[in-house]
């Protein structure tokens, strides 16, 4: 279990490679991986900040991660996520889980986004077009929290 | 107590961060957003709605009702739009 909150850049082959290296147990191991797109709400992206609340930020991901162990009989697991100014086609986010078999690793990914996505506490603002804007929570985003809820 | 600001609520404040020695009344979050919006226009309009607002204490998420004690961390900040 790993979490890490950066403004640098990561290497994904690299993390993913380090992240089951030396644990033959793993059979499946599934990442997701946030980008910088360069259009939202129908206005063109030239930069995306991310702010963050050090401390309860590195705490929230810890909590999620811990959930996603408890849920699923995972080998590893990893959440990196950065802060700073970002361009279009940048890395934002990675998270990564291994076990012995598929259906854990793509449950616990998915899994950790969505809750990562509400209860994480990051904002992201950004250069547009039409000047700089707070990007707004989705619905979306608390339904698809709420379906791991039974 | 120490309380902090995020996002577009720190922009409409002016800071990030700030410690302030409050009057004794004031012992739950929402009383502390009555007392923040006597500070300032810049208060009171960040605060004009407090249900576009989320609080967490020493960290963790709270709610506007939660008991504070001298000494905590409270921080406002809009709904998170991470990942």
């Amino acid at each position: 279990m790993a979490v890490r909150v950066q403004q640098e850049d990561f290497d994904i082959g690299l993390e993913l490679a380090q992240l089951t290296k030396g644990n033959p147990s793993v059979g499946g191991l599934c990442s997701f991986v946030g980008l910088v797109r360069d259009l939202n709400d129908g206005n063109s992206v030239a930069t995306l900040t991310l702010e963050h609340y050090p401390g309860m930020t590195e705490k929230q991901l810890e909590r999620i991660e811990a959930e996603a162990h408890d849920r699923w009989p995972l080998e590893a697991s990893l959440i990196i996520h950065r802060f700073g100014t970002m361009h279009p086609e940048e890395n934002i986010v990675l998270v990564a889980t291994a076990s012995a078999h598929r259906g854990a690793a793509f449950d616990a990914c998915h899994f950790i986004m969505d809750y990562l996505k509400t209860e994480a506490p990051f904002w992201k603002v950004e250069a547009t077009d039409a000047g700089e804007r707070w990007v707004s929570e989705r619905d979306s985003d608390g339904e698809a929290r709420d379906r791991w809820k039974d | 107590m120490k309380i902090l600001y995020f996002a577009w609520l720190r922009q409409k404040i002016g800071i990030g961060e700030e410690q302030i020695d409050v009057p004794g009344d004031v012992t739950t979050p929402q009383a502390l957003v009555e007392y923040l919006r006597n500070r300032g226009e810049n208060y009171a309009l960040a605060f004009t709605d407090v249900s576009a607002i989320k609080v967490a204490v020493n960290q963790e998420f709270a709610d506007y009702e939660t008991l504070l004690k001298p000494g905590d961390e409270v921080a406002f900040f809009p709904p998170v739009t991470g990942g």
